[in-house]
């Protein structure tokens, strides 16, 4: 048996009955790493050495009865997130050797919970991008088929759980970051309501939209880990103390007469075929599940591209200008005197798509133009909030695709920044309205590539999603398939 | 057009970034296709819609006035490309 296909909830079980150990997990997490890395890139950092001591720990836990919920279990973090002692690059040549002084509070919690954190996982540069193809590091390779990307911008986080080189993964979403990569990888992803998770150590995006969340094998995992991770922190003005439910106890709940609502705005033109068949499948299984499918209206969708590539931007310009060669490891020196240095080092430290939106927010928030662009774009978001706000008075989950097609090649779209930036657009409306979502795999296409349904829920709603989730997964027969590598 | 090579180069300042003859060109062209596709939200009449600016409502996130432990001056500085005594070190501000 390999036991690295195994998910948080099988393992633990055998942890539990004494019929493992984690350091014999461990050891198979990463002759796995050892064997598929080369083909996949999944990380930027392995953290072996750390790994074995928490796995050697967790193990005397659990003899001594002191286990936690994620004990023993081997769980990757996305290296936009600060581990103490740890290299935290966000994919960037700026912050190549900045090590950070402290856990984030995510990475805190994960140690406490007893998960063995493997290493730091490839993104898009500051979390930029929808396929890894930005990373300083090299592109991550989607393990279903190596010449395709494996979505992004948390591309390694769904690959490295896709092919088996840890457990479960830890992502960032701004804009569909957690989600689209795990569509795309065939596993997982979840983006908690905004306020959720607490993002201290989250290497800041854009800050009005950013939210962790957890990649997993199946849905009962994405329950445990978000038990581990939810909740209030005092280092975060923006998490809420709103009570965290026990995620777990909505898996394997039934949906009958639940309603779930079928935005008619996600199904247009342009929707690859096949995608489209997936996701009527989808809608056919909840019916099946004794859910009413009723079409409802959405109607300033057609908007969210737009709002976004001004929101994101913007807060991106302001939340990156910190990196001016002064606090975080990399400088270049300039010619002369200081204001050269720090645009030498941002020039030569940013990449191109980061200076890229870096110029598009600091052109939308520059004097005559905010009016024009961030406070319309802010406007326009109050009214999906509402059109969200609405839908939800009537319907317990909406049904939507992940993303309109199944994952691009490598290279196609990065000429293209337009292009690029359309293919997140059934992902960014939960961000901009702060709703969780949750992607679960829902067909293959006949090349074998994976195709993943969303649900949306209002505010604080988690538990709807794994509810609906969970139901689905253990209906629709395409739970728990793995690429051959 | 919405943006000149020569606002380009403005931005470009206020951004803090260098770009040569030839980044401005790409630059100039990729981000008015970009700022063009926003046109889009000008369909819509927004006189009277308040911006959102949180995705849920929050008040001030305010703590007791209590001194508590913090980084160190040490920590602090361990990232630094240069530093001088308890300082992070810069090049010459001013003549």
């Amino acid at each position: 048996m390999d036991i690295t296909r195994l998910t948080i909830h099988e393992l633990t079980e055998l942890l539990r009955e004494g019929a493992t150990t984690s350091i014999e997990i461990t050891e198979s997490v990463f002759k796995k790493i050892e064997a598929v890395e080369e083909r996949v890139n999944a990380y930027i950092t392995l953290t072996k050495d750390e790994a074995f001591k928490m796995a050697e720990k967790a193990d005397k836990d659990i003899r001594e009865g002191k286990a936690g919920a994620l004990s023993g279990i081997p769980v990757a973090v996305k290296d936009n997130m600060c581990m103490k002692g740890v290299k935290t690059t966000c994919g960037s040549h700026i912050l190549e050797n900045f090590i950070p002084p402290y856990d984030a509070t995510v990475v805190r919690k994960l140690k406490e919970a007893g998960a063995v954190i493997t290493g730091k996982t490839n993104l898009d540069e500051f979390a930029m991008g929808s396929s890894t193809e930005t990373s300083y590091f090299g592109v991550t390779r989607n393990p279903w088929d190596l010449e395709r990307v494996p979505g992004g911008s948390s591309g390694g986080s769904a690959a490295a759980v896709a092919s088996d080189e840890c457990i479960a993964a830890l992502g960032s979403d701004t804009g569909g970051s957690i989600r689209q990569p795990a569509a795309h990888c065939g596993v997982v992803g979840m983006k908690p309501t905004y306020g959720r998770i607490s993002r201290y150590g989250l290497v800041a995006f854009a800050s009005s939209l950013d939210q962790i969340g957890p990649i997993t094998k199946d849905v009962e995992d994405c329950a445990i880990m978000m038990n581990g991770i939810a909740g209030y922190d005092a280092n975060e003005s923006t998490s809420v103390p709103e009570k965290v439910s026990d995620y777990r106890a909505f898996v394997s709940r039934d949906i009958e007469g639940w309603t779930v609502g079928i935005p008619k705005e996600y199904f247009i033109e342009g929707i690859d075929p096949e995608v489209l068949s997936s996701v009527n499948n989808a809608i056919k299984t909840m019916e099946a599940l004794g859910a009413e499918c009723r079409e409802i209206s959405l109607p300033h969708t057609e908007y969210c591209v737009a709002i976004y590539y001004i929101i994101a931007p913007s807060e991106a310009s302001s939340n990156l200008a910190r990196y001016d060669g002064v606090r975080y490891g990399f400088r270049q020196k300039g010619e002369e005197d200081l204001l050269d240095m720090y645009k030498t080092t941002r020039s030569s430290g940013f990449g191109a798509e980061v200076k890229r939106r870096i110029m598009i927010g600091t052109y939308a928030l520059s004097s005559g133009y905010y009016d024009a662009y961030y406070k319309k774009a802010s406007q326009v978001r109050m009214l999906l909030r509402n059109d969200f706000d609405e839908a939800f008075r009537t319907c317990d989950i909406i049904l939507t695709p992940t993303t309109p097609t199944p994952a691009f090649t490598i290279g196609e779209k990065m000429d293209d920044p337009l292009q690029m930036y359309l293919s997140d657009i059934f992902t960014l409306s939960t961000n901009l309205a702060g709703v969780p979502g949750i992607v679960v795999p829902c067909g293959y296409t006949e090349g074998g590539l994976p195709i993943a349904v969303q649900f949306m829920a209002s505010h604080f709603e988690e538990g709807k999603l794994i509810q609906a989730a969970s139901a689905f997964e253990k209906n629709a027969g395409f739970a728990r398939r793995r690429p051959e590598l | 057009m919405k943006i000149s090579k020569e606002e380009v180069g403005h931005v470009a300042h206020l951004a803090r970034l260098n770009f040569s003859e030839e980044e401005k060109e790409t630059y100039t062209s990729q981000l008015n296709e970009i700022l063009m596709y926003m046109d889009i939200l000008n369909k819509i009449d927004t006189s009277d819609v308040a911006p959102m600016t949180h995705a849920i409502s929050l008040t001030n996130a305010l703590r007791d006035d209590v001194k508590r432990k913090s980084l160190g001056t040490d920590r602090a500085l361990a990232n630094a490309p240069e530093e001088a005594g308890d300082f992070f070190k810069v090049p010459r501000v001013i003549d």
